[in-house]
């Protein structure tokens, strides 16, 4: 289980990723979801892509290992499963940066502490060079300051108030929070017509 | 200033704003199933919670169960263990089910409106991004992760952010052999796979008022394919036609009742949306799918694209023909098939079954294709069964099978093989979707599935009718 703790920083080395609406079914294929937990999941991560796609980045040595990934627009798009940013996680990615993620991908990653910020397509091209470049070069990834810095440049990234301000406080689980005024909760229960009756 | 149905079910279920800025979203109704749920089970438990509202929260399996031999255990172990443990959650935590025995069994999204669960005026969600078809009946539903399907267990709440709306009018009437299949994938491949994200996609015009409910959930279930988490339709008479009788609705006075609430909980004539958008159903003509991503369609007389010809999106056209193996400008009707599957949440409801039998009916398989009809609930197929459906589809040399998810992605045995090219009444030809990673997908109304089982390639299905 992922502890519950504020998210910052992720320093590290960076995976691009290129493409437009990687679907969370290549992410973590379906046949994976047939387990009772997330645990194993990382292993499985891009499992037909890697195999069916000579030089694919997660099955490239020279990435391995790396904590941020970098990607287009789009990404997470298609099935709602969780497994796939839990798969990412466990793979050993702490952030992903991209031109735009699919609603409920981001959604799943926020709840699980795996901060996604936005940043435009020039930047995420210069990142993905730099790294395709040079692998291995070190980025530092501040969700305080919604930058990453990478070979002595710092990019502006984007990542909605709410989600950064759940991240710093450690509170992007939200089941706490959701239960912490349950007679609200009942309240506005009691006044649903299909609730109390019609 | 009018406000629309979101706008007015949002505010009836809003219990605060929470400090972190979100809405605190009360769930009139949680549906869950044996994929995405084991794990949320086990962090209530780690965590000494119970479920809040049990009694608001309704059970089934399909994605993994076997369509053929349901004997228990399960041959696949993992299968087995999945629903066993899905059985005791719901027992532990008192959660109806509508279990593998039970004649209410069936896909998530088909059970629901069957059972008459879903109804206008509530919030849904399921942890399933096809959660969206339930926005039929004027319901505000969205798919969610595990996590979230723990939170809305121990709960009853979600903490969301709030959406925009497009209204999309369809006008015009659709001609013969063109489906609410193809109406929706014609506004994917207008406004993209990702033209919806941030916003809900409310249905309207004379086109929809048209629809049956069960067009109507063909339409709401693929929003989150084109980036929509949710899609509905305003209720009408056609939905509370639907619902009367529905084993969990409302019945007796209290549906008089419940008619007049439904009315209210519609978007006001002057309701101001953030986009709007409209389609002419007249023009559509039945849509085949050619790449790997559904916004990747084509009308069944149009060709295949050029990456050559088209500019921006070359990178992604060439990468999907690439996986497709398809020659860039060719027909698409003429694609050879080996696979034919008739199921899904989007069609495999009793309507689709009866449209595909259409063209089934006095025609065979073509040879070397595998087809098979997935009824999409118990009610389905029995209903299909006493009308002699499935008859139809095995004089045909269709397979009849149980009801379930099945081949839409392949998590129990019917699987694509190799590089099968699969025409599939589903919703997602993503690469590998279908349980091969090498799998094709051409998705398609389940008419013209039928006219690429018999024909053994895709065909107007309208010279067949
Ligand atoms: S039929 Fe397919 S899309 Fe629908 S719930 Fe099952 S697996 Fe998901």
């Amino acid at each position: 289980m992922i502890e519950l703790r504020p998210v910052d920083r992720v320093e590290g080395t960076a995976v691009p990723l290129r493409g437009n609406n990687v679907d969370t079914d290549r992410i973590i294929p379906a046949r994976f979801l047939k387990a009772l937990t997330f645990d194993g999941l990382g292993a499985h991560v891009f499992q037909d892509d890697r195999t069916s796609m000579p030089g694919h980045p997660f099955a490239n040595a020279a990435y391995a290992g790396a904590s941020i990934l970098l990607v287009n627009e789009n990404f997470g798009s298609g099935s709602s499963r969780e497994h796939a940013p839990q798969a990412l996680r466990r793979w050993g990615i702490q952030a992903c940066v991209g031109q735009s993620f699919s609603e409920i991908f981001l959604g799943n990653a926020t709840t699980i502490g795996l901060p996604c910020a936005t940043a435009p397509a020039s930047d995420i091209e210069a990142l993905m060079a730099a790294v395709e470049d040079e692998p291995g070069t070190p980025m530092v990834l501040s969700v305080r300051a919604r930058s990453i810095t990478a070979a002595g440049r710092t990019i502006p990234l984007s990542l909605p108030a709410v989600v950064r301000d759940s991240l710093l406080t450690g509170q992007w689980d939200a089941t706490g929070l959701l239960l912490s005024e349950f007679e609200d909760v009942r309240r506005v229960a009691s006044r649903l017509p299909y609730v109390k009756g019609f | 200033m009018g406000q629309t149905l979101l706008q007015k079910v949002w505010d009836l279920h809003t219990v605060r704003r929470l400090p972190t800025g979100r809405t605190q979203l009360f769930v009139g109704l949680h549906l869950i199933h044996e994929v995405t749920t084991p794990q949320a089970f086990d962090m209530l438990r780690r965590r000494g919670i119970g479920v809040a509202f049990p009694e608001r929260t309704y059970g089934t399996v399909d994605h993994i169960i076997p369509t053929l031999d349901q004997a228990r255990p399960f041959a696949d172990d993992l299968a087995e263990q999945m629903m066993s443990a899905f059985e005791r959650n719901c027992r532990e935590f008192g959660i109806r089910t509508a279990g593998l025995n039970s004649d209410w069994q069936g896909i998530v999204h088909i059970i629901g409106p069957e059972l008459g669960l879903t109804q206008p005026g509530m919030t849904i969600a399921c942890g399933d991004s096809h959660t969206s078809t339930h926005g039929a009946f004027g319901a505000i539903a969205f798919g969610i992760g595990t996590s979230q399907v723990r939170d809305v267990l121990a709960s009853q709440c979600l903490a969301i952010d709030p959406l925009k709306v497009r209204r999309i009018t369809v006008s015009g009437d659709l001609g013969r052999g063109v489906y609410a299949k193809d109406v929706i994938l014609e506004i994917i491949a207008r406004l993209g796979v990702r033209g919806g994200v941030g916003y809900a996609y409310e249905y309207g015009g004379p086109a929809v008022a048209r629809m049956t409910m069960d067009e109507r959930m063909t339409m709401c279930n693929m929003s989150i394919e084109g980036g929509a988490r949710i899609g509905y339709v305003n209720p009408d008479e056609t939905t509370f036609a639907y619902l009367q009788g529905k084993p969990f609705a409302p019945a007796g006075g209290a549906f008089e009742g419940a008619k007049a609430w439904w009315r209210t909980m519609a978007s006001d004539a002057d309701a101001v949306y953030d986009d709007i958008v409209e389609i002419d159903a007249g023009a559509i003509e039945p849509r085949v799918t050619w790449g790997i991503n559904p916004g990747q369609s084509v009308g069944v007389t149009e060709r295949i694209p050029d990456p050559g010809m088209v500019g921006e999106d070359a990178g992604a056209i060439g990468e999907a023909l690439d996986f497709m193996g398809f020659a860039p400008g060719a027909p698409v009707s003429g694609t050879a098939v080996d696979v034919a599957f008739v199921g899904s949440c989007t069609n495999a409801r009793l309507s689709d079954l009866r449209e595909a039998a259409r063209v089934a009916r006095g025609r065979k398989v073509a040879p070397r294709v595998r087809a098979l009809v997935v009824p999409g609930s118990k009610q389905v197929l029995q209903a299909a069964e006493a009308e002699g459906l499935h008859e139809v589809f095995q004089e045909a040399g269709f397979e009849w099978r149980g009801a379930g998810c099945s081949m839409c992605l392949a998590m129990n045995p019917d699987r694509l093989n190799g590089r099968e090219v699969c025409a599939s009444s589903s919703n997602r030809n993503f690469k590998g979707r279908q349980g091969s990673p090498t799998g094709r997908t051409l998705l398609m109304s389940p008419a013209m599935v039928a006219a690429a089982a018999v024909s053994g390639e895709v065909t107007d299905v309208r010279t067949m009718l």
